[in-house]
């Protein structure tokens, strides 16, 4: 097919260029669609809004990940990263009697965990597995020890941004949680950074060939920084609006969070390897992810169950995505 | 005479874009020793791979002891007797010696080591090798270079291998372990094994192989069964094969002001300070043998290894030490030997890799790309430069070698560039693209820019330059105007130094 289409005819780009992302499409919808049928109650916006809630956490954290998978890291502190950050916050926000002061703390925190994640990552290049598997630890015991082992009431200013804002609809409205706005707005902005910055091309680089990039004058060790601190700072704003929606600071909060948020990543079809990722891919893991899980809470299928389900779905995925680049 | 042992039958290798073995039949004998030589990329290493099992072969086969043989993986041609000891070695650095020895193949009952009958063993082994001063029990990370590879071939030995061949086992060991090498080789031959011998070095072959083979571009070119028949020139002859062909068209350019010099430099890689200058408008050649030094030279220029002395000036400014991006803005860029290692971003899109380092340049609002503009110098360089895809969404993996390296051309043309080192530009590349790639290295230097090519491939750097640095390890040992350009002489000059002692 060269010799015909070679050189300047402006040639044509397939419409789905990534197959991938069109089977995940595919599938995601399937699953929604099963779901709408099978599961009673499924297929109202009460339940639409509710979803968007639980997921939006999980939603943000992908954003972040996606960044860090898409340079060949991973980042397994944010689970801890999220208790921390909610903790400070409420502390800080009730010493302080400002709750402006609690949100940059808790976001602080964040950035400050990720800023050493990055370092030692990108600077003293030791495994990323290994260095947020210290600072996950080390996370988990800073929130209890902020918290004083126990979890923190948080004053009603603070729980504010914890609420919603209501949009009218037909008779009633609906109601949406301000960390779904949030969200969604990362959704977008990170998309974008992605896809069209310099910055968001250097990390997919950096995943693919970490040395080309060198060699092309990347500033490999800075981007690699700047993708776990921006993971930290999102994981301390995911923790200050969670503490804020259940009105506490929990130091036990979100354990095992980091492995829901790789596993929609990659079940997407962010690769494990780096070098492969988009948005999009991103979007449709979280939302399989979140419906699967929201239809065995309706159907109330017991927690150990879920735990069972949700291992072998993220299996599934891993070997699909093996499946996949032994392909390309 | 004994009878062919080990048959190469229409041997053939593809990669994509690339052909590596093109029908290459040969055969050995057993109690003899066969080298194999060839410049780099002649496909000596991807005939040894095949050997091993390590590669299927992509047309032909491999005939042993009469019987043709298919390798599904190292471990078949071992319990086959093939053993292949290649110049990086393969131990554990951290188990004992006769573990290592052993290993895969190790003496049990029930699953059990029986480490007094492994120790036994191992010592048996070295000892028919005359190494008895090695320690089984020892920790195989502590011992020489040489005694490692002694190691490795007693593992070979323990496989009770057949057929055993050396990848330039002499690369890295000083006279006196060559020549317990050459002893132990020639005890192995005489015990009735087939050798095969891959190397540089005339005076070794002249020393120790029965029977020459030679290689080139992937074709077989010769072999000789009786090596004493054959002078040493006509081999270098056979080897350098190719006249020079007129593909390369040279015509004298207006050669300008100095571009780039090196000042004593000194680095990874240099066992003396390198002085060099390039002119605008000239395309300097670099020749060497692998592990003179080239690319690391080229590495120490553009700032990728971070240099321990000397100067850099590019247009009379100095270059800072280790900085890539600062030497890429000031107009010096390199295009990497491994093409794929360290040259394009495998899965990424053509556009994406063709603008990689232009990144900065090409801003609009700050952060954010100019998407439009840059697709349309990828259309521009696609159509000048021929790259064959069928869009520049096309994954960059997909295309040939030639067109890769186009793209990377393609890369540092976009931006203002002085002077282009080029690391082996052709390596892997069909005979087409690669008059394609010599005439837009042409086009550089008429343009004005200062061009360094580094190349194996003598025919090449003999066409392309105006002049020719030779290096030889790790110093640059001879500089020649293009009147001087001689192969034979030059291909004497790359070789290492022993060679011309003994001669």
């Amino acid at each position: 097919m060269s010799s015909e289409t070679a050189t300047c005819s402006a040639p044509k780009r397939p419409k789905f260029r990534h197959l991938e992302q069109l089977s995940m499409a595919i599938v995601c919808v399937l699953v929604m669609g099963c779901a709408c049928i099978f599961v009673d109650g499924f297929a109202t916006i009460g339940n639409a809004t509710g979803m968007l809630l639980t997921m939006s956490i999980v939603g943000m954290l992908c954003c972040t990940m996606l960044f860090c998978l898409a340079s060949g890291d991973f980042d397994l502190s944010i689970g801890s990263v999220v208790a921390l950050a909610g903790v400070s916050a409420v502390c800080v926000a009730n010493a302080q009697n400002s709750v402006a002061l609690g949100v940059c703390a808790g976001v602080g925190v964040g950035g400050l965990i990720g800023l050493l994640n990055g370092s030692v990552v990108a600077y003293l290049k030791i495994n990323p597995l290994i260095t947020t598997l210290a600072t996950m630890q080390a996370a988990r015991g800073l929130a209890y020890i902020a918290g004083d082992g126990k979890t923190v009431t948080a004053s009603e200013d603070f729980a504010k941004l914890g609420g919603s804002l209501s949009i009218p609809w037909g008779s009633g409205h609906i109601s949406i949680g301000y960390s779904v706005l949030v969200m969604l707005a990362l959704l977008v902005i990170f998309g974008v950074v992605l896809h069209y910055s310099v910055f968001g091309r250097s990390v997919l680089a950096l995943g693919g060939n970490e040395e080309a990039a060198r060699l092309a004058g990347i500033p490999v060790k800075r981007t690699r920084l700047m993708v776990f601190v921006l993971q930290g700072l999102v994981a301390g704003l995911a923790g200050v609006l969670l503490a804020a929606r259940l009105q506490t600071g929990d130091p036990k909060a979100e354990v095992g969070l980091e492995l829901k948020v790789i596993s929609a990543c990659v079940l997407g079809g962010v690769a494990l390897t780096g070098g492969r990722g988009s948005i999009f891919a991103v979007i449709w893991g979280m939302l399989i992810m979140g419906t699967v899980q929201r239809a065995m809470d309706l159907q109330q299928i017991g927690i150990y169950w879920q735990f069972l389900i949700t291992g072998s779905i993220l299996l599934a995925a891993v070997i699909i995505d093996r499946f996949k680049s032994k392909l390309g | 005479m004994s009878p062919s042992y080990l048959q190469f039958d229409g041997l053939g290798r593809t990669f994509p874009g690339v052909v590596a073995l093109d029908g290459v039949s040969f055969s050995a004998r057993s109690g003899s020793v066969h080298a194999l030589m060839g410049e780099n990329g002649a496909g000596k290493s991807t005939l040894l791979k095949i050997l091993a099992g390590a590669q299927p072969p992509s047309s032909g086969r491999v005939i042993l002891d009469g019987q043709p043989v298919n390798f599904r993986g190292t471990a078949e041609a071992l319990k086959a007797g093939v053993a292949v000891i290649y110049q990086e070695l393969h131990l554990v650095p951290e188990l004992p010696v006769m573990e290592n020895i052993l290993l895969g193949h190790a003496p049990s009952t029930f699953g059990f080591i029986r480490r007094g009958a492994m120790r036994q063993r191992a010592a048996e082994l070295l000892k028919e090798l005359g190494e008895e001063g090695i320690d089984p029990d020892m920790k195989t990370g502590l011992l020489s270079l040489a005694q490692r590879q002694m190691v490795e071939i007693a593992k070979a030995l323990a496989w009770d291998a057949k057929v055993i061949a050396f990848d330039e086992p002499t690369s890295s060991l000083s006279a006196r372990e060559t020549d317990k090498l050459m002893e132990v080789i020639a005890k192995l031959r005489d015990a009735g094994r087939c050798i095969f011998y891959v190397t540089h070095r005339m005076e070794e072959v002249y020393r120790i192989c029965d029977a020459v083979t030679i290689l080139r571009d992937g074709r077989h070119v010769a072999t000789h069964p009786d090596l004493k028949s054959v002078s040493r020139d006509e081999l270098v002859k056979q080897m350098v094969g190719r006249e020079v062909q007129d593909v390369f068209n040279h015509s004298p350019r207006q050669v300008g002001a100095v571009r780039l010099e090196a000042k004593g430099l000194l680095g990874k890689g240099l066992s003396r300070p390198l002085n060099c200058k390039v002119h605008s408008g000239e395309i300097l050649g670099f020749f060497g043998l692998v592990g003179a030094g080239r690319t690391e030279l080229m590495k120490l220029l553009c700032g990728i290894e971070k240099r321990r002395g000397g100067e850099v000036l590019l247009d009379g400014q100095p270059l800072p030490a280790g900085q890539v991006a600062a030497a890429i803005r000031a107009g010096l860029v390199y295009a990497p030997e491994d093409r794929k290692a360290e040259g394009i971003i495998p899965i990424a899109s053509v556009q994406e890799n063709m603008h990689l380092a232009s990144r900065w340049r090409l801003k609009v609002g700050g952060a954010f790309i100019a998407s439009k503009k840059e697709a349309e110098i990828t259309r521009d360089f696609t159509a000048k430069l021929g790259i064959r895809t069928p869009g520049p969404w096309q994954e960059i993996r997909l295309l040939s070698g030639g067109n890769q390296q186009k793209v990377i051309l393609a890369r540092w043309m976009s931006g203002p560039v002085k002077v282009y080192l080029l690391d082996e530009p052709t390596r892997g590349i069909d005979v087409g693209a690669r008059a394609e790639i010599y005439k837009l290295i042409q086009t550089l230097a008429a343009e004005g820019a200062a061009v360094i090519v580094v190349s194996s491939d003598l025919p090449e750097v003999l066409g392309l330059s105006d002049r020719l640095c030779i290096m030889r390890q790790g110093a640059l040992v001879a500089e020649l105007p293009r009147v001087e350009f001689h192969p034979e002489a030059i291909l004497k000059t790359a070789l290492p130094v022993e060679l011309e002692t003994v001669s």
